[in-house]
């Protein structure tokens, strides 16, 4: 079983875009390590040739008419947004500057 | 029947009100006064709506004196998990991410509330989107357990537990994604029922984990619980995972309590080691009542049970890691920019808010989850533990083969005290060892107060499985133990808890 590294957590952190401070990452290198150990036991099952199950219920393809429906008017789909402008949502540049 | 509004079932309060004794306006009333005179102590609530849960009881009384034809229910009073999308009420999830939020839309349970006639009392509090067993982990604060307040009330619905048993609303939505109603339900004296999954629609419920994810009701007693699930339950199109079928008949299982010639399984895995003494002792006892009862006992064995807890905290941070990934910061809920930074990307921004609104656990389970789904790691943690989950459901489905119902403590203690687990989350993760195999397989679990600990004096839980949408069986089994064990104990367990109004002082 891989230990995890502390650069193995910024990395994660960074994946997860939270930007961690430098004592949550010390606290949880350790935290972590200890409930991966936990769950690693899942590979002592006896889970060979066993079909992996991703849901409860045996549903597929469950599908609506093609009609439409009402849905959210701009003012409510905009009304909790952090900045709006022109009907939209604003939101900061996305694209590095250099 | 008692006088006391607040202390009246909900079963009770829908007769009172069908009759015209009481109107909903007067019941509401008594609810929040109760809420204003021990929600200081208890803190179920993260927001209280009286002004528009009372205009809804107006509503009601308005229709009924007009000889509308009424729901059942109509008139009683509800409170509601704030995991639950409410229009017009803040939905916080227990989150600072989403403080303030006023969703849009109603979650559709929260339409047939609506549409019953059920006014909402306000939205109650939980761990940060349901990540927790004792309401720690809510970024506004704990709640209180009403037997003893230096104690946990449950989580993650620690609210919805502690507002039924502190007599501030008869019934409360919860959700249960490893036990988040049963185990509060558990610690508090009170009920609380997982119904099958796909048996309440999760359209406007925020996501946890989503193959796990399920709400249903809370109360104090087994009828009522019945009466709520049966408010809430049946197909939704809105929801791709409900199941199109018609709801089992709770209510009329809950009214007729008869066990007599079912088989009741007992899971060697959940009993024994690793229970509280006083825990396993009222089990035993209830067991025997049930066979008092006329229902025969059989011992079935569940050995994929013991890499359950280790597969859930794979399976739960995956899902949960992707759920979580919608709070970006550009649509709705917080925006926090990064200190010290000119213009910033989207992506700091995002960091930054993400660093800034989660919690400590939210922020473990998400980084463990994008740990166990990725490249290289995937098929060693994310698959084997889906494949330990198959291995789980086949063993229930050969018990299933020998018993009607499964039975088990439903969490291994009483109630512990706040802050003795917050800083060790394998601790914490064990309280949920009985109650998450349900959620893994997808059925149907209640659990009903079994009585107090010899130890401590605190009520412990009666856990009841059955097979998917068999959620008639949990109603049989719990009302048959709680007609006997409240005969037996001359009156419901609550009557014993203390009286908040004086421990609040």
């Amino acid at each position: 079983m891989a230990d995890l590294t502390r650069a193995d957590v910024a990395h994660l952190a960074g994946l997860a875009r939270i930007d961690l401070s430098d004592a949550e990452l010390d606290r949880m290198v350790g935290e972590l390590g200890v409930i991966l150990e936990a769950v690693a036991t899942v590979q002592q099952a006896p889970i060979a040739d066993v079909e992996p199950m991703s849901h409860p219920m045996p549903i597929v393809n469950v599908t609506r008419p093609d009609v439409v429906r009402p849905s959210l008017s701009p003012q409510d789909a905009l009304a909790a947004a952090p900045e709006t402008e022109q009907q939209r949502f604003s939101v900061p540049r996305i694209l590095d500057e250099e | 029947m008692t006088t006391d509004l607040t202390r009246a079932t909900a079963a009770e309060l829908a007769d009172l009100l069908g009759a015209g004794t009481v109107s909903s306006r007067e019941v509401t009333q008594a609810l929040l006064d109760r809420t204003a005179a021990v929600d200081g102590a208890v803190h179920s609530y993260l927001h209280v709506d009286g002004e528009g849960a009372l205009a809804q009881a107006g509503e009601v009384d308005r229709r009924r004196a007009a000889g509308e034809s009424l729901h059942r229910m109509a008139g009683v009073p509800v409170a509601v998990k704030d995991v639950l999308a409410t229009s017009g009420l803040p939905t916080t999830c227990g989150s600072r991410i989403l403080d303030g939020w006023v969703p849009p839309y109603d979650a559709t349970l929260v339409t047939r509330l609506r549409e019953a006639g059920m006014p909402i009392l306000g939205k109650t509090n939980m761990d940060e989107f349901a990540m927790g067993s004792s309401t720690e982990h809510s970024a506004f604060g704990p709640s209180h357990n009403p037997w003893d307040l230096d104690r946990i009330p449950g989580g993650s619905g620690g609210g919805s537990s502690s507002v039924v048993a502190s007599f501030q609303a008869p019934l409360a939505i919860g959700t249960d994604t490893g036990g988040s109603i049963r185990q509060p339900a558990a610690v508090t004296g009170t009920v609380g029922a997982k119904p099958t999954y796909g048996g309440v629609s999760r359209y406007g419920l925020v996501a946890l984990a989503s193959s796990l994810d399920q709400a249903g009701p809370c109360s104090r007693t087994v009828l009522d619980s019945a009466l709520l699930h049966a408010v809430i339950a049946g197909h939704d199109p809105m929801d791709s995972t409900s199941i199109d079928a018609p709801v089992p008949a709770v209510v009329e299982a809950a009214r007729r309590a008869d066990v007599s010639g079912m088989r009741i399984g007992i899971v060697k895995e959940l009993t024994g080691e690793g229970f509280q003494a006083g825990v396993q002792a009222r089990f035993e006892e209830a067991v025997q009542h049930l066979v008092d009862a006329g229902a025969e006992v059989v011992e079935v064995s569940c050995p994929s049970f013991s890499y359950a807890l280790a597969a859930y905290y794979l399976i739960l941070p995956s899902e949960a890691s992707s759920n979580l990934a919608k709070f970006d910061a550009m649509r709705y809920g917080l925006r926090v920019s990064p200190e010290g930074v000119d213009a910033p990307s989207a992506e700091q921004v995002m960091a930054a808010t993400r660093d800034a609104g989660f919690g400590d656990e939210v922020k473990r389970r998400i980084i463990l989850g994008t740990y166990a789904l990725s490249s290289g790691y995937y098929d060693a943690y994310y698959g084997s533990a889906q494949k330990v989950r198959r291995l789980i459901a086949n063993d229930f489905a050969a018990a299933f083969e020998r018993a009607d119902v499964l039975v088990s403590p439903t969490a291994p203690t009483t109630a512990f005290r706040l802050g003795d687990k917050l800083d060790d989350p394998m601790a914490m993760y064990l309280n949920d060892i009985a109650t998450i195999p349900a959620n893994l397989a997808g059925i149907p679990g209640l659990s009903v107060p079994s009585g107090l600990a010899d130890e401590d004096g605190l009520p412990a839980g009666f856990q009841v499985l059955a097979p998917a949408m068999a959620d008639d069986r949990l109603y049989a089994v719990g009302a048959a133990l709680e007609a006997r064990l409240t005969a037996a104990w001359g009156g419901p367990l609550l009557d014993r808890a203390p009286d908040l109004t004086e421990v609040a002082r």
